[in-house]
């Protein structure tokens, strides 16, 4: 078992006791809840004639069914403006802080918890959302969990859970041009497998993860889940505590020093002890994109589709993803003809990926294809103010790109932004399963931020880096 | 259909599904677009609801449109990757599924149907081949999974599975509702939270 690391010293923190099925009952520091997967959890409660135990921990926002076009009450969609008064009432008669559409404040759940500063360092943090593992990016732990759980959490700010194994990722060296924190989680899913995680907490760290921001350690946090890791993380740094000061939920004045220096103090030892090791040349990578229907499924932008004939295992599963995405074994993913670019969700629409995309847009000239309907879905109210105050929209207009409200949007298609038919989407977001974008037929190819802006360009997906040269 | 908070799952039995292939992900088991409704009441009608189609939207020759009476699902590796929308095993549930057979699961999907009752038992790629081909025969045998033994029994063939032991206690225990059994804990939650010290403004 791992010793002194992170996810030790915060696990042995939050324990509360040992359960008698052998799991451990497990504070949580914060519990973020949304329209979607909260409602039947406040209905059980009710059932039971609980109440919510600390409801000044948990916080909620609208995000998987809101819409990013028109926000006028009521909704058009008769279930989205149900959902949403549901949403509304639970929190109200159980005293929950609500990131409301129009307080500045609401968003995709994972944006917002960052951005507002709740999520910080040494934390458990539970959502019922998988890709509550972003939150790891602070040095905190966060968990998916589901409907059932989010019961456990309102009722009693506890979960039932087993502790994991931990797995070190280093990524060494520097990153190339034109390749992102996007790429680096890419390519360990593919490398280590969609289900490689299963028993995991993934603690990533090297020169290649330590001189990114907070916004790329939030990208692979996030799609720790899609390689099977239910959380990974980041061990806190100066890069983290720089981005926190001064936001709304954190400590100030002498709480602030104190606090830094419990975030200094929960981090692995230097010489911890952990249940296995891997290791990444980051300066070796290449911009990555999806060719099948699991994120797993990818190659760097100049290696060929695989052909499921020297595939060991996984044929079928192969040839059944190339037949739905309509590629061919050994083709290049360059070339390949997209109908949406889709900028957006809780893996990619941050400031600093919006701000990359729209210098991309600047320094090249580029305007969005003819063929190719493109939409950036900033991550949240903040994150979409303060791309206007720099005047990113007007830049991501004046290419063809439409400018919407903050949410989850085309990532999983629960509200109005969906593919059509089978269209192929150049998205941001993080998963290409079968009928994710809201089209039982729909494809999707996941990349970088900057990969979609060249695809969406060139009407085709590009190797973004032709686009720098000549820089 | 939620069952009382004391009960205890010792053995599922009933006719058999598979439902072939790895890394099936709960956007499979239930499309995104089916969960704009604040309870799960109507879940069960939307199981792998495009998997079941056609493109003329007719029913296609998926194992769940042939294999209707079914109780117990047999899968491969890695099932219910991908979204913890607790929407799948719901639907799974209320379609008719009380336990499920397979190579290996994604970790929130095996902890969403522990917390249902719904025993996810694993077993080697042979087992499970073995039991796929039982099942998918035209009078497949019932299965009998066996959470106390471990073991799933295809008419009278015996075959050892394995089970969480902390799945097994819960189901075997009746404690896989943990909300009453945490909730009895609040006393200790207090002193946890109280050694916390974000919850303290640092002692600032």
């Amino acid at each position: 078992m791992s010793k002194g690391t992170l996810y030790d010293n915060v696990w042995d923190r939050h324990a509360v006791r040992e359960l008698p099925t052998g799991e451990t009952q497990l504070f949580v520091g914060l519990h973020l809840i949304h329209e979607v997967t909260s409602p039947q959890a406040f209905g059980m409660l009710e059932e039971r004639d609980l109440r919510v135990a600390f409801p000044d921990r948990t916080f909620a926002t609208a995000d998987h069914i809101i819409p990013t076009a028109d926000l006028a009450r009521p909704f058009a969609d008769d279930q989205t403006e149900t959902m949403m008064q549901e949403l509304e009432t639970n929190t109200r008669e159980h005293d929950i802080t609500f990131f409301d559409p129009g307080s500045g404040a609401q968003g995709i759940v994972h944006v917002v918890g960052p951005e507002q500063g709740l999520t910080q360092p040494g934390m458990t943090i539970v959502c019922g959302d998988s890709h509550t593992s972003t939150h790891g990016a602070f040095g905190a732990l966060g968990f998916g969990i589901g409907t059932s759980q989010i019961r456990d959490v309102l009722a009693t700010q506890c979960v039932a859970m087993s502790k994991q194994q931990v797995r070190r990722i280093e990524v060494t060296g520097s990153l190339p041009e034109g390749v992102y924190a996007k790429d680096i989680i890419l390519k360990i899913i593919a490398d280590l497998g969609v289900d490689g995680g299963v028993g995991y907490v993934y603690e990533y760290g090297g020169e290649a993860v330590e001189a990114l921001g907070m916004d790329g350690r939030m990208s692979i946090c996030n799609m720790s889940i899609e390689g099977g890791a239910r959380a990974g993380y980041v061990n806190p740094d100066e890069t983290t505590f720089d981005y926190l000061k001064g936001r709304r939920y954190v400590p100030q004045g002498e709480a602030w020093d104190e606090a830094v220096r419990y975030w200094r103090s929960i981090r692995s030892d230097d010489d911890a002890d952990y249940d296995d090791r891997v290791r990444f040349d980051g300066s070796a990578l290449e911009p990555r994109v999806t060719w099948g229907t699991n994120p797993g499924q990818g190659i760097g932008i100049t290696e060929p589709v695989p052909d499921p004939a020297r595939m060991n295992g996984a044929r079928e599963a192969t040839e059944q993803a190339l037949r739905h995405m309509d590629l061919r074994p050994g083709q290049s993913m360059q070339g390949v003809p997209i109908d949406v670019a889709f900028l957006g969700s809780c893996t990619n629409a941050r400031i600093s990926d919006l701000r990359e995309a729209a210098r991309l847009l600047q320094e090249t000239g580029g305007a969005v294809d003819d063929s190719v309907r493109a939409l950036v879905v900033p991550g949240s109210e903040g994150v979409k103010q303060q791309a206007e105050e720099e005047r990113l929209d007007a830049v991501f207009r004046r290419a063809g790109f439409e400018w919407r409200g903050a949410g989850c949007s085309m990532c999983l298609g629960m509200n109005e932004d969906q593919l059509e038919g089978r269209e192929l989407c150049a998205s941001s977001s993080n998963r290409n399963f079968v009928g994710r974008q809201g089209s039982p037929d729909g494809r999707t190819v996941l990349m970088s931020p900057a990969m979609v802006v060249a695809a969406a360009v060139n009407g085709e997906v590009t190797d973004v880096r032709t686009m720098m040269d000549g820089d | 259909m939620s069952k009382m908070q004391t009960q205890t799952v010792t053995r599922v039995a009933g006719p058999g599904v598979a439902v072939r292939g790895n890394d099936i992900d709960t956007d499979q088991v239930i499309p995104a677009r089916f969960m704009k409704e604040v309870t799960f009441d109507n879940m069960g009608q939307y199981a792998f609801f495009d998997a079941r189609r056609d493109d003329s939207d007719a029913f296609n020759d998926h194992p769940f449109n042939q294999h209707d009476d079914a109780s117990i699902l047999v899968v491969n590796q890695n099932f219910g990757c991908g979204s913890s929308r607790e929407h799948a095993p719901q639907a799974l549930m209320r379609w008719g599924i009380e336990g499920i057979v397979g190579e290996s699961f994604a970790e929130i999907f095996a902890g969403n149907c522990q917390a249902l009752g719904i025993p996810t038992a694993t077993a080697s790629h042979d087992t499970i081949e073995r039991i796929m081909e039982r099942v998918e025969q035209s009078e497949g045998p019932e299965l009998t999974l066996d959470v106390e033994s471990e073991t799933v029994m295809v008419g009278d063939e015996v075959l050892d599975v394995r089970i969480k032991p902390s799945q097994k206690e819960a189901l075997l225990g009746g404690i896989w509702d943990t909300t009453s059994l945490m909730k009895s804990y609040l006393d200790e939650v207090q002193v946890t939270a109280d050694n916390l010290p974000y919850l303290h403004n640092f002692g600032a």
